[in-house]
């Protein structure tokens, strides 16, 4: 009854000021404080495209053509914005509309429910439909009618937004609902929603598992090479990545101060650098330390880890030893809306496809060239292959090089999603040397669906039991799996000569 | 010859061998009933036949390096196999000491022992001693200590944590040491010595074992002849009391040891018999012998 | 691996003077807690600083024999020992922070308003009980990790990863404040043990003569083990396994029990280590204390009893002095020391010493 009444009294005194949206303007703000609010409840109530000027003025504290500050309090600015979210509503973009819906999700008022209500009737496009009956069941849950509160909950279970399920699980409790049928029709609704909820949990879970296991891959390709096809344990790999990351951002300064109007290609510059120069480093390790390894695993794990340290150290001592900044640009940075609760940024998905790319690119090094074809011979007999004229040191270099290159690569790919700092490296050496172990040594196709197994098993156990004892089970995971399969996922069998 | 521990005055086993040569291939395992005079300790050999593969197959992603493969060896035989390279020779031992498991077929150590469900430590244990194709000693220990570590004996862990070594057990070292003809060199590191004495070294790590089986593969390689021969006279005393299966590619070598020859050939057997019917064989001239 | 094994190392470098130079330096290992209990303006007083550095290192040193036990004489190199010394300090801690919360729970659970101890505290207040975990903790956990890697052949650098990997998972799961661990902060604070204040000098030259006694109690452990023909097998393991087991031994029994061993070794070590230093917490953990063991034990010169010792007392001592004299630089330092050992020195400073003492 009161808010019909309410309804009543704003409408008659909104009728009487309508003239011109600059008597509007000076209305406003020329009344006292309080009768501002109530002007603005009116306004959010029953919009109107032509005051739409007036109000984003408002948000941005000034008049429309004046450059005057104008000074709101904290309520005052909250129903602009809600007024101003009722009045983009009315706009012809979707984005708008939906971003306005969301808004109102938050702050509609109970006057808002019938424009709302008309709103969500001739709504044309999906989103922002689920996304206005959110708004719209929020208004109406608080209504002191079961009646228009169990059509609202009957509404909630049509959406397949998050907020609806916290906002329905709320209700399911007695002292903050206490119609009994209200909270039965909740319980149904919130099956409905965790139903629909369901597939863009799931898709988002794969989704992250891939990403993160196309980073898995970058950081253990080139370990594949260097464990696999040369039997070299580098601890130090997890270092080229941090290189990799270096460089980036070391090409990101060169960008902002010598070209800015390019910035956006910065990566597209980064990714050959950081390839030459980690394949460079790389190569110089191979040819003063690792080369004098061979055939001594245990030591090369040693030493390389030595190298690690001191690599981790020169960095702290160039770049300091808090994390650099990284940006996006903007072709990286946003993503797609494909579910309500599913958003797939754009970095992540360049990244897997990125990862792909680098792996194919790899196959067809390994495969079909005279340098692939020389690595695998040094792989399966070095002295035979050096007896054929094959330049095995030279071999083992590029070989090397090679692995460190494609770090590097990771290392870029790294840069855009997470943070660069000195340590970097170490938190994924462990993880990528679990991908090599399972995935089989010398093996590709091991590697890549070692990684996406790992990848996704994490991101699919995360939620359940948290990423550490995930992180747990997955070892104890692998440590078991070992035992059926010693040689890994994809082992080549035959006699083992002794 | 002085020093080598012939078999307890069993004569007939040197000059006649426990086992008929012109039987037909494939069925030798009720050859002859004289298994039961020369029984090891606790194993069944009722029949006479130490050894039983029958219908062994192993394939390694679709090739086939053993191929429905019957073998029998009696008790107290010596064995030769020959075969080109890649006949499945060193994965027919495999199987035998448990490195490989058939992907079909059946493989019996005397009459009860049953190789397909037996790990390779059990099977060593059983009485299975094998020499490796490249020789394989411990070279961080000195000779002593290697003879020592095959020396048959409870070798569980507690065992060994608490493992003395009583005057008999060094007689028999020493025995062996002898044997070997490495006496000069019992203090030396294993690592040091020259390939030949290395391979001594491992068949006297056999011989202490104490195995009633022994496989031997290429055991003269890189002697020589003045060893070689020593070799010879040295397995020809095994036999009888040991049996042993050696596998070799010096012909002359096998033609002074062997009275029973299996020819394998693409993971089967091709021919079997003495040496001259096996060398008089057309097929086996064809694929290894050539003419 | 070929390197001969030092059977023991006093044997072959000359008996009578290694005997006399480890005489003195164990003499002066006794001496040091009493001259700490002089007053302090005696100009041969021992500062506490100083006790506590050498019982820190020592305690170190028996790490670094036990790694040994397992990496130079079996050739399983373990780069997760640190897990194992952490869970000895934990056990130990456990029992400390029991000691110093009274009746009550311990600060840190305060802080996190739980109410109750979890179940796996029950007991901690009793010492014994406590010294009990000090060796289970260790020892369930590397005979069950032990059973399933050896059960496989995990071996090699294969083993060294999961090892690593191990002690990783470790660290993150007592990061976490739901492990009932302290978290990030881990153990501090102690009071006193077994009533005795833990700061008194008093207590600190017990806990430091319980430490040399430990080194030396784990010396001869090693002598004998090497010694034994269970020392033999071990070597014979590292060099030839497939030989070993056509020879009739069953490998994996032969390393589960050193591999357990040298775990509880570690946890002994570490429970003696955190009333000392006063503080455990899940760095410990880290892969990268793993690792530094294994360059003590390298530098020292792997496959000895003495290297491994030798090899700690010098990075450890190095460390803290590089700290303080050079902290950026020590870093460089450690992983030059690396790369140095694996490429110049494989048999370590004792090897040298020995190659030395021949020529």
């Amino acid at each position: 009854m009161l808010t019909a009444l309410y309804r009543l009294i704003f409408s008659i005194a909104l009728l009487l000021p309508i003239a011109a949206n600059a008597s509007e303007a000076d209305y406003f703000i020329t009344s006292p404080p309080t009768q501002q609010a109530t002007l603005l409840q009116g306004w959010a109530a029953q919009p109107e495209a032509s005051r739409l000027p007036l109000l984003e003025a408002l948000q941005q504290g000034r008049l429309p053509d004046d450059e005057r500050k104008l000074r709101l309090n904290n309520r005052l600015r909250g129903l602009v914005d809600n007024a101003l979210a009722s009045h983009r509503l009315l706009s012809s973009k979707t984005d708008v509309r939906l971003a306005a819906a969301r808004q109102l999700q938050k702050t509609a008022q109970p006057a808002q429910v019938a424009f709302l209500d008309r709103r969500f009737a001739t709504e044309p496009d999906e989103t922002v439909h689920a996304a206005l009956a959110l708004a719209l069941a929020n208004l109406q849950l608080v209504d002191s009618d079961p009646a228009v509160r169990l059509a609202a909950v009957r509404l909630l279970g049509e959406t397949g937004d998050p907020l609806a399920r916290t906002r329905l699980e709320t209700l399911l409790d007695p002292g903050v609902e206490t119609d009994a049928g209200v909270r039965t029709a909740a319980e149904t609704s919130l099956a409905q929603v965790k139903r629909k909820l369901m597939l863009g949990e799931l898709l988002g879970q794969a989704f992250s598992g891939m990403s993160l296991g196309s980073i898995l891959l970058l950081a253990a390709l080139g370990l594949a090479i260097t464990f696999g096809l040369l039997g070299v344990i580098n601890m130090a790999h997890g270092e080229m990545l941090m290189l990799g990351a270096y460089a980036t951002y070391v090409v990101q300064i060169m960008f902002q101060r010598l070209a800015p109007d390019a910035l956006a290609l910065y990566p597209l510059v980064a990714l050959p650098v950081a390839f030459f120069v980690t394949a460079s480093v790389g190569m110089l390790l191979e040819r003063t330390v690792i080369r004098h390894l061979y055939g001594r695993p245990l030591e090369t794990l040693l030493a390389t880890w030595g190298i690690s340290l001191i690599l981790i150290q020169a960095v702290r001592l160039c770049f300091g030893a808090q994390n650099v900044e990284v940006a996006n640009p903007a072709w990286l940075s946003g993503g797609i809306q494909v579910l309500p609760n599913l958003v797939l940024p754009y970095n992540r998905i360049v990244i897997i496809g990125f990862a792909l790319f680098v792996v194919v690119l790899t196959w067809l090094l390994l495969n079909k060239t005279r340098l692939g074809l020389n690595v695998r011979a040094v792989t399966q007999n070095r002295n035979m292959a050096a007896c054929c004229g094959v330049p095995t040191g030279r071999v083992d270099m590029l070989a090397f090089g090679l692995g460190s290159g494609i770090a590097g690569l990771g290392g870029v790919a790294l840069s855009q999603i997470g943070n660069v700092g000195p340590d970097l490296g170490q938190s994924y050496i462990i993880d990528s040397f679990l991908v090599v172990v399972l995935g089989g040594v010398g093996q590709l196709a091991g590697s890549v669906s070692a990684a996406f197994g790992l990848g996704i098993a994490n991101k699919i156990l995360e939620p359940q039991i948290g990423a550490v004892l995930g992180k747990i089970l997955i070892l104890a995971l692998i440590i078991l799996f070992i035992q059926k399969r010693p040689q890994g996922l994809f082992a080549l069998k035959g006699r083992v000569i002794d | 010859m002085r020093g080598v521990p012939l078999p307890a005055a069993r004569p007939e086993f040197m000059l006649e061998p426990a086992f008929d040569p012109n039987r037909d291939a494939g069925s030798s395992r009720d050859a002859i009933g004289l298994g039961q005079r020369v029984i090891g300790k606790g194993l069944d050999v009722r029949h006479g036949t130490l050894l039983t593969l029958e219908d062994i197959s192993v394939s390694f992603d679709g090739f086939k390096a053993l191929n429905a493969l019957n073998l029998y060896i009696g008790v107290g035989e010596l064995r030769c196999i020959i075969g080109p390279n890649g006949a499945g020779k060193t994965t027919l031992m495999d199987v035998i000491t448990g490195k490989t498991r058939p992907t079909e077929g059946k493989a019996w150590f005397g009459e009860t022992l049953n190789l397909t469900q037996m790990s390779e430590v059990q099977i060593a244990q059983a009485g299975i001693g094998r020499k490796f194709q490249k020789p394989t000693v411990f070279e961080a220990l000195s000779v002593f200590e290697n003879l020592e570590l095959a020396q048959k004996t409870d070798k569980s862990v507690w065992a060994c944590l608490c493992a003395r070594l009583s005057g008999e057990q060094k007689d028999r070292i020493d025995e062996v040491l002898e044997t070997i003809r490495l006496v000069s060199s019992t203090h030396r590191q294993a690592g040091l010595l020259s390939h030949g004495q290395k391979q001594f070294l491992e068949i006297g790590m056999l011989l202490m074992q104490d195995p009633q089986l022994l496989l031997l593969d290429e055991p003269v390689a890189g002697m020589t002849d003045a060893e070689t021969e020593f070799t010879a006279e040295l397995f020809k005393s095994l036999a009888g009391k040991h049996s042993l299966m050696v596998v070799e590619h010096d012909m002359g070598f096998v033609g002074s040891i062997a009275d029973h020859v299996t020819v394998l050939h693409q993971g089967s057997v091709l021919a079997e018999g003495s040496l001259e019917q096996v060398q008089g064989d057309d097929r086996v001239i064809e694929v290894y012998l050539g003419r | 691996m070929n390197q001969p094994l030092i059977v023991t190392a006093a044997q072959k470098a000359g008996p009578k003077t290694s005997l006399a130079v480890g005489g003195i330096v164990l003499l002066m290992l006794l001496a040091l807690p009493l001259l700490s209990l002089l007053p302090a303006d005696s100009s041969l007083q021992v500062s506490a600083y100083t006790l506590t550095l050498v019982g820190k290192i020592l305690c170190y040193a028996i790490v670094a024999l036990a790694l040994d036990l397992v990496w130079g004489y079996a050739g399983l190199l373990s780069l997760g020992h640190g897990l194992f010394f952490a869970l000895g300090g934990y056990a130990m801690g456990m029992y400390l922070m029991r000691e110093a919360a009274g009746d009550g729970l311990p600060a840190f659970m305060t802080f996190l308003s739980w109410s109750e101890l979890p179940w796996y505290w029950a007991g901690t207040q009793h010492f014994l009980w406590a010294l009990c975990l000090v060796v289970l903790a260790p020892g369930l956990l590397a005979l069950v990790f032990g059973f399933f890697a050896f059960r496989s052949r995990i071996k090699g650098v294969y083993f060294s990863i999961m090892t690593q990997a191990l002690t990783f998972a470790g660290m993150l799961l007592f990061f976490r404040n739901e492990t009932g661990f302290g978290g990030n902060n881990g153990f501090t604070n102690f009071r006193s043990i077994l009533g005795f204040s833990i700061t008194a000098q008093g207590t600190r030259a017990v806990l430091f003569l319980l430490t040399v006694l430990l080194l030396v109690a784990s010396l001869y452990l090693g002598w004998r083990l090497a010694r034994s023909k269970f020392g033999r097998v071990l070597t014979a393991l590292r060099d030839a396994e497939n030989r070993l087991m056509f020879c009739g031994y069953d490998p994996r029994g032969f390393k589960l029990f050193v591999w357990v061993l040298s775990a509880v070794l570690c946890g002994l070590a570490g429970a003696l280590y955190v009333p000392q230093v006063g503080i455990i917490n899940p760095s410990e953990m880290s892969p990268t204390n793993s690792i530094e063991a294994a360059v003590w034990v390298a530098l020292g010169g792997r496959g000895t009893l003495i290297g491994p010792l030798l090899g700690a007392g010098l990075v450890n001592g190095m460390k803290s002095w590089f700290t303080v004299a050079f902290p950026e630089y020590w870093l460089f330092f450690l992983g030059a020391l690396f790369i140095v050992v694996t490429l110049y020195l494989p048999k370590g400073i004792f090897g040298l010493m020995k190659k030395g003492g021949e020529q």
